[in-house]
């Protein structure tokens, strides 16, 4: 007997991507009764799900963000590489490495195996689990930088270069926009291995969930709020905050700021002038072009299906090498909290 | 390269002026000799080396990747140089890249043929930023805004107050790449170098615009009136060790202008306006850009666009310094000077005569010809100082005109704003309700302005013709311009000198927007 072929059972739907024998929904943009969530940056996680299966940490995540009462009428938490069965669907949560809890959703149903990245990593990230391939004859990805063009650099000699800024210009603030969650832990852990033990200034956004990380055991050092600070203090500091509070009055306080952005986006550098940015910084949170095509390899999957971004040469890439490609063409993903366009958005992770 | 490649990178972002002449020192100060002062000379322009064009380049990676992902990765980027430094596969990760003196030698021994084979060679042992830096070093554009005023700035900073920024610019044209007696005179190591006759570049002297409550409190009386020329300032320097054009940048022009240098049989140093002049008659300033566009210029073009200079100061009679004389005084010698010496190609620009400030508004007010952007006011009693010495000199531009247009087209634009929708046709009604273009703006607009527009121009596409986006007319933009100009050469029967967009008016219907007629009727008086 051979086995139903996925897209008749995983469907698109107006509310995102559906499990049909499951009745579930992966990141759905929209309230929907049963949601799997893969990790709780706010296009992904979307507020007045009825149940919500995640990891522990998206779901506290969630919580700390959309407030307990809109993160899911009823939530469940599932560990890493744990199964469960729904519908005969055998489900299970597999680590991405993109943020604090962040998921894959594997999914096995009449011997078909179907695995679904929401986004990921495969740099090495100090807060979080490692993206671990999963196995399967459908691969669903992301493909937020999915232009050759993408390659991004060691992340480690980011932060040296934001070092060496520092160096030389030791009076002024280093001012650098990250995104609040994941980006903004990521940079402060990447800091404290290269060294910097001095206190890092946060922007009032990014305290809380610096605190609910290190509840979640990964040590951030002495992270203290900008409101108060003193002007000297400031000079020659690090500061963290939001890219969208960049241009904030606050910011007028720092001594003579240079303006740093963590973004895979910085890669290109028309996108980081009309950002504004004295000192771009390719830090992101996605796989590479490298990376989204060697994992699409890791998979073995024979069929690839490509969710956001920039479709089109990934699945250029993928039929190349012999695989069934398409584009889902989700549309919604990288709105807010997403890595879209960080050109366009106010918000760049 | 590394450092030279940081540098750059740095530099691509840095706006702030003090901010850059850090960088620019640090640079300086950590790189050793030679390489630094081949990083001097590609900065200032001080290298002539085996470039490749863009075609050599798009052969290039073609051997590298696939043609449909560079496509689309063009398409993204907008920049070639940047798309291939990006995409380039990643070769010896031991090999190191070459150094940049290195690099610099074997280009200028190169011929162009030859370029594309060692540029491969070197990317393959480069990171990205350093391949970025060797593309657009063999492309021809850094384009990192570091003047060579700057650079010299930073020199001097080097020298720890030994030498001026003057001093290194009066001996600046008698140095050559890579600069080791710059630097060890620099560096306390070593003698002045000696210009020995060549021709030197002075600081030009400049002015400050004027505003509504300087002209209150101008003492009319105390000044000299000229045109404000819708030209290029240049200096002519020529003597027996040769003969120098230098625009105010202390770039020399010399080989752009072959006609102009032909015409300095003289002995002096003079200051003036580099203009295209056809009997007697300033073209508009188009017809300029079409010279200054070629490094060397073909005997047609030579001919249907022929340089004069209008010539305004005089710095130097021979050996004789003028610069500490008051400006009648020099404006004196330059007469007497030219009545004698009748260059050719050159003429006197003319004193204007203002005996009051009425007088002086209605000369600046009525001055729409082709060639002339405003007035210059100069006080009779002003040396001739380096820099831009507050109260001295004035220009006074005549106000810009402005039209609500209609957004029509939009295209990608290049190297530094790739990617981004940043180049603009705007139209105007004609009498039957057709819009029709006007001209193109590709400046104006603030970084936030250009993100909305870039947003708006996708979300409004109607056609696509290959770069270019037929948007809907919807979206009026008031476009500020110096001049409106007949022209044949353009569909509405008219040119606008420098048009930018001054504000988006997303407040005003298209319905709205003005008539061709409109602008007509603001076509200089000239033309009547």
């Amino acid at each position: 007997m051979t086995a139903p072929a996925a897209e008749t059972w995983l469907k698109v739907r107006p509310e995102g991507l559906y499990c049909v024998p499951g009745d579930f929904f992966i990141d759905p943009l929209r309230a929907v009764p049963r949601a799997v969530i893969t990790h709780a940056h706010a296009d992904h996680a979307r507020p007045g799900h009825g149940a919500v299966l995640a990891t522990a940490e998206t779901l506290a995540l969630m919580r700390a963000r959309l407030g307990a009462a809109a993160a899911g009428a009823s939530q469940q938490a599932a560990a890493l590489g744990e199964p469960l069965t729904l519908g005969g669907v055998r489900v299970w949560l597999a680590p991405a490495g993109h943020v604090l809890g962040s998921a894959q959703v594997a999914m096995e149903y009449r011997g078909r195996r179907v695995a679904v990245s929401g986004d990921y990593k495969r740099a090495a990230d100090p807060t979080c689990a490692g993206f671990e391939p999963v196995r399967c004859d459908v691969f669903v990805t992301e493909a937020t930088f999915a232009l050759p063009v993408f390659r991004h650099p060691r992340a480690g000699g980011e932060i040296a270069r934001l070092l060496a800024s520092l160096a030389l210009f030791p009076g002024r603030s280093h001012l650098i926009g990250c995104y609040a969650l994941g980006k903004c832990q990521r940079v402060i852990a990447l800091l404290r291995q290269a060294g910097w033990q001095r206190p890092i200034y946060l922007h009032g956004a990014l305290m809380a969930l610096c605190r609910l990380y290190e509840a979640f055991g990964v040590p951030l050092g002495d992270l203290r709020p900008l409101a108060g600070a003193a002007k000297a203090d400031l000079a020659g500091a690090i500061v963290l905050a939001p890219p969208s509070a960049q241009a904030d009055r606050w910011s007028g306080r720092l001594a003579d700021p240079v303006t740093a952005l963590a973004s895979g986006w910085m890669q290109v550098r028309a996108r980081a002038r009309a950002r504004g940015v004295e000192l771009p910084l390719v830090i992101s949170d996605h796989a590479d072009w490298d990376a989204l095509n060697a994992t699409i390899d890791e998979t073995g999957a024979e069929e690839v299906w490509v969710t956001h971004g920039a479709e089109e040469a990934l699945v250029h890439a993928a039929s190349r090498r012999g695989l069934r490609a398409r584009a889902l063409r989700l549309i919604g993903y990288g709105e807010e909290g997403g890595e879209a366009d960080g050109a366009a958005d106010g918000e760049a992770p | 390269m590394k450092p030279f490649a940081a540098l750059l990178e740095r530099l691509a972002f840095t706006q702030a002026r003090g901010a850059k002449l850090a960088l620019l020192q640090r640079y300086f100060a950590a790189t050793p000799d030679p390489d630094r002062g081949f990083g001097l000379a590609a900065l200032t322009g001080g290298l002539r080396l085996a470039t490749a064009r863009p075609a050599q380049i798009r052969a290039l990676i073609a051997t590298r990747t696939d043609p449909e992902l560079f496509a689309l990765a063009y398409d993204y980027v907008g920049d070639l140089a940047e798309t291939v430094a990006l995409m380039w596969p990643d070769g010896d990760p031991g090999a190191g890249p070459p150094g940049l003196a290195e690099v610099i030698g074997a280009l200028e021994r190169a011929s162009r043929p030859e370029v594309p084979a060692r540029l491969a060679a070197w990317l393959d042992c480069c990171d990205a930023s350093e391949r970025l830096a060797l593309l657009k070093l063999i492309t021809g554009g850094l384009r990192v805004g570091v003047s060579a005023r700057l650079a010299k700035v930073a020199l001097a900073g080097l020298g720890a107050g030994r030498v001026s920024v003057e001093e290194i610019e009066e001996v600046w044209h008698a140095l050559a790449p890579p600069y080791g007696a710059l630097f060890a005179w620099l560096e306390g190591r070593g003698e002045r170098p000696d210009p020995a006759g060549a021709p030197s570049f002075r600081p030009p002297m400049l002015a400050h615009p004027l505003e509504a409550e300087d002209l209150a409190r101008l003492d009319v009386a105390a000044y000299r009136a000229e045109w404000k020329w819708d030209g290029v300032r240049v200096q002519l320097a020529a003597g027996p060790g040769g003969r120098a054009l230098f625009s105010r940048g202390a770039e020399d022009m010399s080989a752009a202008f072959p006609d102009i240098v032909a015409a300095m049989g003289f002995a002096a140093v003079l200051d003036g306006e580099l203009l295209v002049v056809r009997e007697g008659m300033v073209a508009p300033f188009a017809d300029l850009q079409q010279r200054l566009n070629r490094k060397a210029p073909s005997a047609r073009l030579l001919a249907s666009h022929p340089a004069g200079v209008h010539l305004y100061d005089m710095l130097f009679e021979g050996e004789e310094d003028l610069r500490a004389l008051p400006f009648a005084a020099r404006r004196a010698r330059l007469e007497t000077w030219f009545a004698r010496v009748r260059p050719a190609r050159m003429t006197l620009s003319p004193l204007l005569t203002a005996a009051d400030r009425a007088t002086l508004t209605a000369l600046r007010d009525g001055a729409r010809e082709a060639g002339i952007e405003g007035l210059m006011l100069k006080r009779a009693d002003s040396p001739y100082l380096a820099g831009r010495p507050r109260g001295l000199w004035w220009k006074w531009k005549r106000a810009p005109l402005s039209i609500d247009a209609v957004l029509l087209y939009a295209q990608h634009g290049h190297g530094k704003r790739g990617g981004l929708y940043s180049d603009y046709t705007f139209g105007l009604w004609r009498e039957d309700g057709v819009l029709v273009p006007v001209g193109k703006a590709y400046s104006g607009f603030t970084d936030a302005e250009l993100l909305i527009l870039d947003r708006w121009i996708r979300a409004h596409t109607i056609a696509r013709f290959g770069p270019v986006r037929e948007v809907e007319k919807a979206l009026v933009l008031e476009v500020a311009f110096d001049a409106a100009q007949r022209s044949a050469r353009h569909k509405s029967g008219v040119a606008l000198r420098f048009p930018r967009i001054s504000r988006i008016r997303a407040d005003k219907p298209a319905a709205e927007a003005d008539r061709l007629a409109t602008l007509l009727g603001l076509i200089g008086h000239a033309d009547d």
